[in-house]
């Protein structure tokens, strides 16, 4: 099996990923280039459990964590963006510069 | 000096009889810790109970002095008719491996003590009702007074050194009290302060005297000591080497509270108190306390390899005492100061007899001189009670108008003078002879049978010296025209019982001891648990009594025709006048001035603040200055952490907020530039590991 | 009773007064009845715990008793180690004794500033530390309560004290009696415990690693302490104990301090503070360094006497009550440490029964100090004439106190000042006789001295007519407050003085064993 197909596809979908995170203003937006990023991340660690035979099946596993994590972090990342956007009526990033203060 | 002791046929053991079948005095003696005991707690309880009492305290004071007087006669019955000697004591704490203990000591000098304190205290605390009467501090004053006499009584009750001292400056103490009595007049409470601190550098003596005997001995107690002293110089070498510097600072002790001289100078002032206390403190009680303690030391003054040389100095001084006192009592003109000199003169006798060797002679003295010169000064209480004045000038004529204070008082002085059959001729016969004794046959210290010869002469003058000054006194205060102001009268009964309670004894006391015929008195004082070696005539020394009584005879005479009814007494009296000698006697030998302006203003004033000044102004200065010193040095270091090490740290603070300020402009709080920041950081990291390996 | 014996009891006596300055942090400032019923609680207790503890002692044993050891700083081998024996007994009780009386006489006499909380806090904080020196038996801990000491005293010092003006001499600087006072105090006795702590550490080093006591006092007699530098190790424990006693010339700060002080703060200063110094010397000097005590003992009586002629001498000058009884406790500090210099079973028993007497008598005379000047408004004797009439019962216990204070027969001063004399006579081997017996005789003049300064002093404050200045004015004799405080005191100085085995009977045993020890090897 060659593994340089999946860690090509692995590294467009991170890099669209990150590129998506930099660039979207809107706070869902960022959101969904997150999980573009994880599910990068997974394709790796699915082509490498392969690739290296593990006996356990550890790439598979801690795929599923990632799963598993992305969607807590996309429920609760949802939930801080309705709010934001609620005391805020905008889910813009750029304004959200609070940490400067 | 060993012939002293062997030489027998004038001396006898004074305790030969007593000291073969000595008991120890059952139920009597061993309750007899009652005596000391009693007026302590009853001085406590007049105070915090006395005003509620019918007779504001009184009533306690005499019932414990009854009670006193019954004891100590039952005591000296017991102890004629079976001689008693037993010391009690009850330890109250360990000091390394020497125990400290009270106790009651039950022998012969004791039980004489006791009986005199009992009955002639007594007869003063009846007399101080009448006296003291409509006193501001009555009931105080009955407290200190019982507080006294019970410090006497701790004193003499005492079978240790340790229990001596305390009684001692109980005895101090109280006497401070009851002179200083009138506190409002600053003279009184100086007096006061006077007779304190005079007793004190005696005490200091004492203290000194008793270390070096009891820590020579390694105990405190009497009965030890006195037995080391019993078995000789060989067996106790220690003590032997020590013994002059002990007996000598003991002596000194001694001198303090027996005012002898220089030590003198407290007793008259005492007068300052009221005059019952005057009368206590110089009869039975207080004064006594030192001849007590010589006589209690006594083998240790008389054994050879002891300190025998003591006895040398004791007799001169006793001699001293005798007479530049008794001169000094003609001069005075208030009476109690009069009796006060003649108390201190007559303290110069028994010092006298004491340091001659004359155990007996020396307290038989003191006996017989505790009943008459008590009558004396209630006698002159009685006086200026009635004409409210100390001084024979405001006196005069009184012999009518006061029948019983005047017959008394004849009474007394003929005792005091020593003329026959009165108590004092005896005691006073006692002591001429022995020191004629101490003259002839033996030198005082080796070789000083010269100073015993002086000593002698100086006491045959003495006796003319009483008998003059005696004669003054009662011709100037009773004879003669009244001079002073109202009318005199006799003073109350409780007032004249006591006088005549003790005019009985000052005739006829002197009988129970004479010179082989009735020597009562030696086997009382004699029953001792270590028998005391003395020097008493078994007969009459015929050519002293004579000598004695022509001196006193010729005093009086002379004492009559210069104050006596028939002279032109303001003429005489002027004649009598010697210029040079009156001043010096009038000022006492300026030896007051000498101690006030030559010791206590100096060391009150310059020594004192010498020291004051030394404090502040050099330890302080020192002091203050090393202060000083660092807070100067301070400052230069604070210019330095100002300008060197602050500037350091200044301005590595500067240019840390220098950097934050521009590091600030990276913070923008835009999560997306920190994001891309993160990512380029991390692609340069992985890209510099990627390099890298 | 286990858990008494087994060294709680004897904690529990040291941090109640502690564990009650907490409790009053937490109570509110205003509450002041609560605030004295706390603290008279927590040092009730404390005092109520030392009598038990005096009945839990076994006196027929000399040793040390009551105690535990724990660890406490492993670095340094330093352990918790307390425990007493029959020489710290009588001062734990003591201790706790006139700080129970100091309270009670607190309850209404307050000084200015008003405020009791911080005073009281204070005054806890103090006993702990007090307490705490006395039983300790490792130097650090001892170092520690001994330091503990220093604070709240300086603060009682400097808040409360005399608010008056003074102008240091040669230096011309004017500043307020209690700030100079403070100062002073808190340097002098801070410079002399860099000293001990110096000697400490010397020790630790020197003696075997330890800064246990009792081990280093066993290693001490059989000489492995060497004679070099032991000779300087006991100068600087020398230094830092007699800055506290004081002894000549080092006492300067006890007659600014005890003056500007509060009442209650001279009191314990005199009554127990004096006292760390001496029993430092017993506890830490002497058996642990013998052979160099024996080298410094000269010196230490020739201070000694210096000190009581002088400040008796000094006394004379005084014209302030208060600095006059200051003064005079040097003089009897110095019987205390010619006690202990003979270094004779007799001369430390004479040394700690003459503690506790100090501690007691001139406690109450600071206390009368503090009780007259309040009323009067002044110090000065010669104003204050005729207190007898205008307070007698003041006046009277005025008396009393000054006469146990010269050391009258019977009452308790009496025992540690005559039994010194006493040890003076034969000191240890190896000491000089003639020096000693001379210095016997000083201290004998000494306690002349002592009678007329005292004497002067009731002279001047007690006898006499009022003077015109107080016509009209209405003064309180003595209060049930002050009553309740004094009374005790009078009834130990009697009881001391009649039955001294009060005392002696705790110490004398383990002063034996003390001496013996420490000079069995020099035999």
């Amino acid at each position: 099996m060659i593994v340089t197909q999946f860690v090509i596809l692995g590294a467009a979908l991170f890099s669209l990923g990150v590129y998506g995170v930099l660039t979207r203003r809107n706070a869902v937006l960022v959101l969904l280039s997150v999980e573009l990023m994880l599910a990068a991340v997974n394709i790796n660690f699915v082509a490498f459990d392969v690739f290296v035979q593990d006996r356990i099946a550890g790439g598979q596993i801690f795929a599923l964590f990632v799963i598993a994590v992305a969607a807590a972090e996309v429920g609760i990342g949802l939930a801080i963006v309705l709010l934001i956007f609620r005391n805020r009526q905008s889910a813009n990033v750029d304004e959200l510069d609070l940490m400067k203060l | 000096m060993t012939h002293l002791l062997t030489t027998a046929n004038s001396l006898i053991l004074a305790a030969e009889s007593g000291a073969k079948e000595l008991s120890d005095g059952g139920t009597l003696a061993s309750w007899a810790w009652l005596i000391p005991v009693v007026p302590m707690v009853a001085a406590f309880a007049i105070v915090f109970f006395g005003k509620r009492m019918p007779y504001k305290g009184w009533d306690i004071a005499i019932a414990v002095m009854g009670f006193e007087a019954l004891y100590g006669t039952a005591l000296l019955l017991s102890h004629i008719s079976k001689p008693i000697a037993h010391d009690f004591q009850v330890e109250i704490a360990m000091l390394g491996s020497m125990p400290i203990e009270w106790g009651w000591s039950v022998d012969g000098l004791s039980i004489m003590m006791y009986f005199l304190i009992g009955v002639v205290g007594f007869l003063v605390f009846l007399f101080a009702k009448g006296y003291m009467e409509g006193d501001v501090r009555y009931t105080w004053f009955f407290a200190s007074f019982t507080l006294f006499a019970g410090g006497m009584l701790v004193l003499v009750s005492a079978p240790n050194l340790i229990q001596l001292i305390v009684g001692w400056e109980l005895v101090g103490v109280s006497s401070w009290l009851l002179i200083g009595h009138y506190w409002e007049e600053h003279e009184n409470s100086s007096a006061a302060i006077k007779a304190f601190l005079t007793n004190k550098v005696g005490d200091a003596g004492l203290f000194v005297g008793a270390i070096i005997i009891s820590m020579s001995v390694g105990s405190f107690r009497f009965s030890d000591i006195l037995h080391a002293v019993e078995s000789g110089a060989a067996e106790a070498p220690t003590l032997s080497r020590f013994a002059f510097w002990g007996g000598l600072a003991l002596f000194i002790g001694a001198m303090g509270k027996s005012a002898q001289f220089p030590l003198h100078v407290w007793l008259p002032d005492a007068m300052a108190g009221p005059t019952p206390v005057s009368s206590l403190m110089h009869a039975a009680t207080m004064v006594t306390a030192g001849v007590f303690l010589v006589g209690r030391m006594y083998p240790l003054y008389l054994t050879d390899g002891f300190a025998t040389e003591v006895r040398a100095v004791i007799v001169i001084i006793g001699g001293i005492t005798l007479f530049l006192t008794g001169l000094i009592a003609l001069v005075q003109d208030d009476i109690k100061r009069v009796l006060a000199y003649s108390t201190l003169s007559q303290l110069g006798y028994m010092t006298a007899a004491m340091g001659a060797g004359a155990y007996t002679a020396g307290l038989f003295h003191l006996f017989t001189h505790a009943f008459f010169k008590a009558l004396l000064f209630l006698g002159a209480g009685s006086v200026i009670h009635s004409v409210h004045s100390n001084n024979m000038s405001d006196m005069g004529g009184l012999r009518k108008p006061m029948p019983y204070t005047y017959w008394t008082f004849v009474v007394g002085s003929l005792a005091l003078a020593g003329i026959v059959p009165f108590a004092g001729f005896f005691s006073k016969d006692e002591i001429l002879a022995s020191l004629r004794y101490a003259s002839g046959e033996f030198g005082v210290a080796d070789g000083g049978g010269a100073v015993a010869t002086v000593i002698l002469a100086l006491a045959i003058g003495g006796a003319f010296i009483t008998a003059f000054y005696m004669a003054r006194t009662v011709f100037l205060t009773f004879h003669g025209e009244y001079k002073g102001h109202g009318h005199p009268h006799e003073s109350p009964r409780i007032m004249w019982v006591p006088l005549v309670a003790l005019a009985v004894p000052s005739a006829v006391i002197g009988f129970i001891n004479i010179p082989g015929v009735t020597e009562v008195f030696t086997k009382v004082v004699g029953g001792r648990e270590v028998p005391v070696l003395d020097h008493h005539a078994s007969s009459f020394d015929i050519p002293m009594l004579l000598a004695g009584l022509v001196a006193a005879g010729l005093g009086i005479y002379l004492g009559w025709r210069i104050w006596g009814p028939d002279a032109e007494t303001q003429e005489a009296r002027d004649s009598f006048r010697v210029d040079g000698l009156y001043p010096v006697l009038e000022n006492k030998y300026y030896i007051d001035d000498f101690y006030m302006d030559g010791i206590v203003r100096p060391i009150r004033g310059p020594v004192a603040r010498a020291m004051d000044w030394f404090n502040g102004y050099v330890i302080d200065f020192i002091v203050n200055g090393a202060g000083l010193l660092a807070k100067a040095l301070g400052k230069v270091v604070y210019w330095f952490d100002q300008r060197g090490v602050d500037g350091a740290i200044n301005a590595s603070g500067a240019v840390t907020g220098a950097g934050g300020g521009v590091l600030r402009l990276l913070q923008t709080g835009k999560v997306q530039q920190y994001a891309v920041l993160i990512f380029a950081a991390t692609v340069i990291l992985v890209g510099g590991l990627v390099i890298w390996f | 009773m286990e858990w008494f014996e087994s060294g709680w009891g004897l904690s529990l006596i040291v941090f109640l007064p502690l564990i009650g300055a907490g409790v009053l942090l937490a109570i509110p400032k205003a509450n002041e009845e609560a605030q004295k019923l706390t603290a008279l609680f927590f040092t009730g207790a404390a005092f109520v715990l030392s009598i038990i503890l005096t009945f839990a002692f076994d006196f027929g044993q000399a040793g040390i008793q009551l105690g535990t050891q724990q660890d406490w700083i492993p670095a340094i081998d330093s352990t918790y180690h307390i425990g007493v024996d029959g020489i710290s007994l009588p001062l734990v009780v003591l201790t706790t004794f006139i700080t129970l009386l100091s309270l009670i006489y607190s309850w209404e006499h307050w000084p200015e500033p008003h405020n009791p909380k911080a005073f009281l806090i204070l005054m806890l904080l103090l006993a702990t530390g007090m307490t705490g020196t006395f039983v300790a038996l490792d130097l650090i801990l001892f170092f520690v309560f001994f330091e503990v000491v220093l604070l709240p005293m300086y603060f009682m010092i400097g808040i409360w004290g005399d608010r008056n003006e003074v102008t240091i001499p040669v230096f011309n600087i004017t500043t307020q009696m209690r700030l100079y006072a403070a100062i002073k105090f808190f340097l002098f006795t801070l410079f002399g415990s860099a000293f001990m702590l110096l000697g400490f550490l010397a020790l630790y080093f020197k003696g075997g690693r330890t800064f246990d006591m009792l081990q280093l006092a066993a290693n001490g007699a059989e000489g492995l302490l060497g004679s070099g530098l032991a000779f300087w190790v006991f100068f600087a424990l020398f230094l830092g104990f007699a800055v506290k006693v004081p002894m000549f010339p080092l006492h300067t700060w006890l007659p600014d301090a005890h003056t500007a002080a509060p009442t209650v703060g001279s009191v314990l200063l005199a009554a127990i503070l004096l006292k760390l110094g001496t029993y430092a010397f017993v506890r830490i000097a002497i058996p642990i360094l013998p052979e160099q005590s024996q080298n410094w003992a000269p010196v230490i009586g020739i201070l000694a006497v210096i000190g009581i002629i002088y400040a008796s001498l000094a006394c004379l000058a005084q014209t302030d009550m208060k600095r006059l009884i200051a003064f005079s406790s040097v003089g009897h500090m110095g019987f205390v440490m010619l006690g202990i210099a003979t270094m004779t079973p007799i001369g430390i028993n004479a040394a700690i029964i003459g503690m506790v007497a100090h501690g007691v008598i001139t406690g109450l005379l600071f206390f009368l100090a503090g009780s007259m000047s309040h009323r009067y408004h002044t110090r000065e004797m010669a104003r204050l004439g005729g207190n007898q009439q205008l307070m007698p019962i003041m006046g009277a216990i005025l008396g009393f106190t000054a006469m146990a204070s010269l050391g009258l027969p019977g009452l308790a001063g009496f025992w540690g000042e005559f039994m010194a004399l006493l040890s003076a006579f034969s000191p240890a081997e190896g000491l000089s006789v003639a020096l000693f017996r001379t210095l016997m005789v000083i201290g004998a003049v000494g306690t002349v001295l002592a009678a007329g300064y005292l004497l002067w002093m009731l002279q001047k404050v007690n006898f006499g007519e009022p003077g015109d200045e107080w016509v009209g004015h209405e003064f309180h004799d003595v209060d049930k407050w002050e009553m309740a405080a004094w009374a005790p005191m009078i009834v130990v100085t009697i009881a001391i003085g009649i039955f001294p085995r009060l005392v002696f009977g705790a110490t004398n045993d383990s002063v034996v064993e003390l001496v013996s020890n420490a000079f069995r090897s020099l035999g």
